[in-house]
């Protein structure tokens, strides 16, 4: 370590202005404080400081997304398997690679093109190298079909970081999040891709393994799919083959889906992780899910299953369904795009969750409405603080005007 | 004593070298200093120059807007030097003590009859009102104004700070005498905020109880839980240690700055008190406490979150009654850090794994502040350290942009720099909040007044 640190301090007056490498000073930079934690010591304020940084708070982050992701990998490769009829004679490590061998090229694509642009506007501004990207990098992958077009990927990824996030300031300045905003841009841009029977399911082979055609009666729609599409009588979820699914098939995850959403088990995991490294906000997370089941039982209720075929779902279906679990754990619980008051976090996160199940219930466009609920309720969370702000004001002038009296 | 303020939010950090309840004698400093910084908001213009003979008692300097609030020296001896910084300011006024100390007496005030004028003009004349603070804006009280109430607080809840139970024990008659003088100066009440833990007998005020974590000892933290300062109220503030000056001046009839020091840090070998005097060195206070090591040290007068850096050839703060030494640790080049597993590396998220280790565990932390200056981007960091119903995250803001009426909105006659340290200390972000809270302070009194 000491050689490369030499190394390191040998090379940083290229590097530093009027060096010949100058112009990369941002991302030497970033590459010196991941590499060694920088020892600058306090100038003025506290004299210690606590441990944790940025850089360790998307760690954490990031290491919550893994169950989910692996599991992702693993059920594109199951799907795959199932729909070619081949999932008796392959094993799980075929299967796993299939997967990984999907979802790979999608992560390098998503991180090379955001951290790209990420580097670049540091540069401009003469800035560190800030750690926000590392995350949506990593949820832009995990949200999309695993049929979704790599170009298609890059588009949307520059899209979201140029125009969500760079031009508010960089992270911790936007106002939407970043991951949806890329999954927002690619649902309306390319919608043919994004949804329907086609993309969740990958039925041709990936680097010519797996190869193999569809097995009759073959459906690549997603339970929510089925639902938007049903018409009259009682909906009956089913899997790609036409055999019903039961709610621990969806729990557990082995279903169409988006890469990384399918598995309520593994979001769980991570979002125990979040929740004992206090990371994210169990005020968000609970309301979500909390709105989530109400909206739903309200649907159960009162909504005309006949019309609104997903309003038959029960609270917990729903919950295990589509993107909503992933929603609540990693996109709602966003700090900087969500609501920053105690108070105001209930609130978001219960409209969060209310409002995704109503726009899967009663708008059969969009089979899925997690993400548009939580894009809908970014925009909504500075009111949110605004009047819980107001509030402590209000008491505030109250309280001297009492005096005066 | 009935009134208990139970404080649940905040932060004890538990660090290393603690003083223990034992008092030595320092060797007398060679040299004393007067820091006119440590008198926050006054202009000094110096009134004494080098060679000039003082006694302890002798003004040294005057507030340039109040010329009758002097600040004195602390002990009899030559001026021997004024040093100043950039632009001609005044750093430091040092004085060479005699050996045989004298001070200028003040007659025998008789404090029962004297009116809350007479008062003011002796605290004024004698050096010690300089030690009595103001809220709003966190700097020396103006002695032209009436206070609504004046709170002292007599605990010290940071880390490892004294304990003033124990300092406070051989001069009580001392501290009830200052709080006496202190009813004459307010039309309201003198409260004294007392820690649950270490109960301090109060007669001559009124005593409420706080119990929880740090910052439960801030007198702002007290303030803003029995009588918060709304716009247009003044109240005044002081440390009960200080308050010692202003009872010894008048059961005395002469100034007498003598502290007794807490010298705490990871780095002290038997970490106790030492009886030092105001604007001592800080080598004669250390001198031989320091344990021996190769690394540089960090030398704080005053505590881990508010204290400032100084030097072994620095000077005690007038306003500190405790040193503290930590490693500076700037020789640290810590591989990969962020993704460590050592579970000796103290956070209070559960996202590094000194949890494993107990609430107990007492850290030897040094003054690295291990991370990048980034926007705020986690939320609900500030408020869980900052038991005032204020909401810290956005006050902050409005103080970076500087919107006045948003500012004075969210309490910003409330705060003083010392209320943010926590948050500064769990700031993922890593921001100068302090500065940024004493810049807007000062920003805003230049704006109003």
């Amino acid at each position: 370590m000491k050689a490369l640190k030499n190394y390191i301090d040998k090379i940083k007056p290229h590097f530093e202005p009027g060096g010949k490498l100058s112009m990369f000073q941002s991302v030497f930079e970033g590459f010196e404080s991941f590499l060694f934690v920088p020892n600058t010591t306090s100038h003025s304020g506290v004299h210690i400081h606590d441990s944790i940084d940025s850089k360790r708070t998307m760690t954490v982050v990031i290491v919550a997304l893994l169950p989910a992701l692996l599991f992702g990998m693993y059920n594109v490769g199951y799907q795959h398997y199932l729909s070619i009829g081949q999932l008796a004679q392959t094993s799980f490590w075929s299967i796993f690679l299939f997967g990984f061998l999907a979802v790979l090229p999608k992560i390098v694509v998503s991180y090379v093109v955001g951290l790209g642009i990420e580097f670049t506007a540091a540069q401009i501004r003469h800035h560190e190298i800030q750690e926000g990207f590392l995350v949506s990098g990593l949820l832009i992958p995990m949200i999309v079909p695993v049929d979704t077009p790599l170009w298609m990927i890059a588009v949307a990824t520059a899209f979201a970081v140029i125009f969500a996030k760079e031009v508010f300031g960089g992270t911790g300045m936007n106002i939407f999040n970043v991951a949806l905003v890329t999954r927002a841009f690619l649902f309306f841009a390319y919608p043919s891709k994004m949804s329907g029977d086609e993309v969740f399911i990958r039925t041709s082979d990936t680097f010519s393994l797996g190869a193999g055609n569809v097995v009759e009666g073959f459906s690549g729609a997603t339970p929510l799919g089925q639902a938007a599409t049903h018409s009259g009588g009682l909906l009956q979820l089913t899997d790609t083959l036409g055999s019903p699914l039961s709610l621990s098939d969806m729990f557990f995850g082995l279903i169409p889906g988006s890469i990384g959403e399918t598995s309520t088990l593994a979001i769980l995991i991570g979002a125990a992780i979040l929740l004992f490294t206090g990371i994210a906000s169990w005020r968000v997370m609970l309301s979500v899910f909390a709105g989530g089941i109400v909206m739903s039982l309200i649907c159960n209720w009162f909504a005309n299953p006949a019309i609104y075929p997903a309003a038959q779902l029960s609270p917990l279906t729903h919950i295990c369904l589509g993107g909503f679990a992933f929603a609540a754990v990693f996109m709602a619980t966003d700090p900087v795009t969500g609501a920053r008051t105690n108070t105001g976090k209930y609130i978001f996160g219960f409209l969060v969750g209310v409002l995704a199940i109503l726009i899967r219930v009663f708008n059969s466009g969009y089979p899925e409405g997690a993400m548009l609920a939580v894009l809908l309720m970014n925009a909504f969370a500075p009111l949110i603080d605004y009047f819980v702000v107001e509030a402590n004001i209000r008491r505030r002038l109250k309280r001297a005007k009492n005096l005066t009296k | 004593m009935d009134h208990i303020v139970k404080i649940k939010k905040g932060l004890d950090i538990q660090l290393q070298g603690a003083p223990a309840p034992r008092i030595s004698e320092a060797p007398s400093s060679s040299l004393y200093a007067i820091i006119p910084d440590n008198f926050m908001g006054l202009t000094p213009k110096i009134i004494v120059k080098p060679g000039d003979k003082v006694l302890a008692g002798t003004p040294i300097l005057h507030d340039k807007s109040h010329i009758d609030m002097t600040v004195v020296s602390p002990v009899s001896g030559e001026i021997v030097a004024i040093e100043r910084g950039e632009r001609r300011k005044v750093m430091r006024i040092i004085i060479k003590p005699d050996v045989n100390q004298d001070a200028l007496s003040f007659g025998q005030p008789s404090l029962d009859s004297m009116s809350g004028d007479e008062v003011k003009a002796l605290l004024l004349k004698s050096g010690t009102f300089a030690f009595i603070t103001q809220r709003p804006y966190d700097i020396v009280a103006n002695p032209d104004t009436t206070p609504r109430d004046i709170f002292v607080t007599a605990f010290d809840s940071a880390p490892l700070a004294p304990d003033y139970t124990f300092i406070l024990k051989d001069e009580m008659q001392h501290f009830e005498t200052g709080l006496k003088a202190l009813s004459k100066l307010t039309t309201g009440k003198v409260y004294v905020g007392v820690s649950s833990k270490q109960p301090v007998e109060v007669k001559n005020g009124t005593a409420v109880i706080f119990d929880g974590p740090h910052p439960a000892g801030n007198v702002g933290v007290q303030i803003n839980h029995i009588a918060p300062v709304n716009k247009g109220e003044t109240v005044w503030t002081m440390n009960a240690l200080d308050l010692l000056f202003i009872g010894r001046l008048f059961d005395k009839g002469c100034v007498d700055f003598s502290r007794t020091v807490a010298v705490t840090g990871s780095e002290i070998n038997q970490p106790h008190y030492i009886r030092s005097r105001v604007g001592a060195s800080i080598d004669s206070i250390t001198h031989g406490l320091v344990k021996p090591a190769e690394y540089e040290r960090r030398y704080i007068s005053g505590n881990v979150l508010t204290g400032v850096k100084t030097d072994t050839d620095g000077y005690l703060g007038a306003i500190h009654s405790q040193i503290t030494v930590i490693p500076e640790g700037n020789e640290c080049n810590e591989f990969l850090g962020w993704a460590s597993l050592n579970p000796r590396k103290y956070s209070t998220s559960h996202s590094y794994f000194s949890w494993l280790m107990g609430k107990k565990k007492q850290y030897a932390i040094d003054a690295r502040i291990r991370g990048g200056e980034r926007a705020i981007i986690m939320s609900d960091e500030y408020d869980r350290v900052f038991p005032m119903d204020i909401y810290p995250e956005y006050l902050i803001k409005a103080i970076i942009a500087f919107d006045i009426d948003k500012m004075e909105s969210l309490g910003i006659y409330e705060i003083a720099p010392e209320d943010f340290a926590l948050c500064e200390f769990v700031d993922t972000s890593k921001l100068e909040l302090q500065k940024i809270v004493r810049n807007g302070l000062d920003r805003l009194m230049k704006e109003m007044n």
